[in-house]
């Protein structure tokens, strides 16, 4: 790329040849970004079944009726029903609401906690050795077995996941933003920002922190994914979500001890797990290539 | 006078000791006037020119000594006052233009932003001066331009846009630390012609640090030769490259590829730069000079005048004796 540069630059002085306007619209990525469209458009379309659950033909997902338990996919129940009855369709499109909202919301809190702490660590040099040293210890302790603690000292609810599943990650994410910044604030543009007379939050706020963007953002994907596994792996040990609320792991969990007569009650929500896994993992890949200002632009 | 340093100390603290990168250096720079600095690697050019603006990290590193701008003593100011001079009344221009602007920003961004900091502007005005800037350094098309990220832009459109951010503060006095080490020669001369032009156009001084003999030839008025951590040769450019009275600085002219010169050998320098962690008696330059005699292991020569305006620390330099 880099030995390409002044020929870019010898094209770019042509008036002829007009760089695209707006360097975002939608096609232009879906084009250089195949993988990021692909994972972006599931992840937004089971974001959208999960807004709207109720109107997608679903009946209410905890209703028991001994009457008909273990049906058969049919027109009625459209992936069966499970051993009391329930519909295992509207089990599984509910269940997406849990996954993704423990997803989104951990990547989130985990990201901006950690990047806070990243950053403090990483710019106030006295600050690091005890953050750090900090940042070790919950680091050592297992989310699972933090997440098993928590419930025991409360009670079984989503909010204990997310809280189990955040502060495990906190760590990972601070780890990475002092790593960055440490080597940030090295940089000659940071040198050439102090040389400018720019103040310290300014140069933190405007010249490292933009950096770490790219880096956290793909960061923040991963957190999603690997938190709705972890999720999962909660509720189907019972340590997690309630099991009056569908999860995906819940629905395995229940579906476990009929594991060899009807494998569609794990397969069916492992599935959408697997694949909603993956898409948040592609787009991250996907991120990670576009959010690189240096990468060669399309076209 | 506009900048005045007086033996300057620059010192840093190591794991194998301390390290003296600059040894009582003393300089003046007037309104207008062009200096220049040079000296290898590791003379601590560099070092004395961030040192004017507390860019040096403290610890490791120590200053010691006066450092005058415009009457007032740079390392007696706060942290406060001192940003406001730096990229303000003191501008500064780094060597290496493609990591000394923030990939993530846009061009026209970090000169709104260093713009903003030091003069009151409103978005749309500094825009304006922006282009302005970018203008005035020559960038083509700043208007479409400004919007461009860093890596669009080839070393030379870098450097322009690292002078317009120099520039933004209306600086009095321009630092410039190999400005031209990154760029190729044709480059090299466009910048140069720039620094010049802009001197011209504001009147304002410049501090040239640079390894380059030819960069000096072309920019600078008077020059300071450095090495090891020391001042060992100052004179007006024209003396310095007609009768060089220091050994170093006769060695580096004589490392200046010349046209027409023939097929001569340039002349190399043997031996490498003495280590700045222990300093022993003597002259610095001692092991690798040519003319080195007995006195020259044992006392370290002082700087004296030798001519008008030139000052040597050599004990072998000829002394011109000045008609009274």
């Amino acid at each position: 790329m880099s030995v390409l540069a002044p020929d870019r630059m010898v094209a770019r002085d042509l008036p002829q040849v007009t760089p695209p306007a707006a360097p975002y619209r939608l096609l232009d990525i879906a084009r250089s970004q195949p993988g990021m469209a692909l994972g972006g458009g599931l992840l937004v379309l089971l974001l959208l079944i999960a807004i709207v659950a109720p109107t997608l033909g679903t009946v209410d997902p905890t209703a028991v009726s001994t009457a008909r338990r273990l049906r058969p996919p049919s027109a009625e129940f459209w992936f069966g029903t499970d051993a009391f009855g329930r519909d295992l369709y509207s089990r599984v499109v509910y269940g997406a609401r849990v996954s993704l909202a423990v997803g989104l919301i951990t990547a989130l809190v985990a990201s901006a906690v950690g990047l806070a702490i990243g950053l403090v660590s990483g710019y106030v040099r006295w600050s690091d050795w005890v953050i750090m040293r900090v940042m070790d210890g919950v680091m050592s302790i297992p989310p699972v077995l933090l997440a098993v603690a928590l419930m025991t000292l409360t009670r079984a609810s989503v909010g204990n996941v997310i809280i189990a599943i955040t502060l495990a990650e906190i760590p990972r994410v601070s780890r990475l933003v002092r790593g960055l910044v440490l080597s940030l604030r090295e940089q000659p543009f940071v040198d050439a920002a102090i040389a400018a007379g720019t103040t310290t939050p300014r140069i933190i706020w405007r010249h490292i922190l933009p950096n770490t963007l790219p880096a956290l953002t793909v960061q923040a994907t991963y957190i999603c994914a690997s938190a709705m596994v972890i999720e999962a792996i909660l509720s189907f040990i019972g340590a997690g979500t309630p099991s009056s609320v569908p999860s995906w792991g819940n629905i395995m969990a229940d579906g476990r001890a009929l594991w060899q007569v009807k494998p569609s009650l794990i397969f069916i929500p492992a599935l959408f797990l697997s694949v909603t896994v993956l898409a948040v993992n592609v787009l991250g890949d996907g991120l990670r290539d576009a959010l690189d200002p240096r990468r060669p632009q399309a076209g | 006078m506009l900048l005045a340093v007086e033996n300057l100390h620059v010192h840093f603290r190591t794991a194998d000791g301390v390290l003296r990168a600059v040894d009582g250096v003393s300089l003046q720079v007037d309104e207008g006037q062009t200096l220049a600095i040079v000296g290898e690697s590791g003379s601590g050019k560099s070092v004395t020119a961030n040192s004017i603006l507390r860019l040096i990290a403290e610890p490791p590193g120590r200053i010691a000594g006066v450092i005058r701008w415009r009457g007032a003593d740079l390392l007696a100011l706060s942290q406060r006052q001192v940003r406001k001079i730096r990229g303000g009344e003191i501008g500064v221009i780094f060597q290496e233009p493609t990591t000394s602007l923030n990939p993530v920003l846009s061009i026209g961004h970090q000169l709104v932003e260093t713009l903003r900091l030091h003069e009151r502007l409103d978005r749309a005005a500094a825009e304006r001066r922006a282009v302005e800037l970018l203008a005035s350094v020559g960038l083509p098309e700043p208007q479409r331009r400004i919007g461009d990220y860093p890596h669009l832009l080839s070393g030379g459109m870098q450097q322009r846009v690292m002078i317009a951010l120099a520039l933004a503060g209306s600086p009095k006095l321009l630092i410039a630390d190999e400005p031209t080490a990154a760029l190729d020669v044709t480059i090299q001369a466009q910048i140069l012609e720039l620094l010049r032009d802009f001197r011209r156009r504001t009147g304002a001084a410049l501090l040239l640090i640079t390894h380059d003999m030819g960069v000096v030839a072309e920019a600078a008025a008077r020059v300071i030769v450095m090495y090891a951590g020391r001042k060992v040769e100052e004179a007006s450019t024209k003396n310095l490259f007609r009768t060089p009275r220091h050994p170093y600085t006769r060695a580096l002219l004589g490392a200046v590829p010349r046209l027409g010169a023939g097929t001569r050998r340039l002349a190399e320098i043997n031996g490498a730069a003495p280590s700045l962690l222990q300093r022993g008696t003597g002259c610095a330059f001692a092991s690798r000079c040519t003319s080195a005699t007995e006195i020259c292991r044992r006392v370290t020569p002082p700087l004296e005048a030798k001519a008008p305006g030139h000052v040597a620390a050599c004990h072998h330099a000829a002394k011109e004796m000045v008609a009274a």
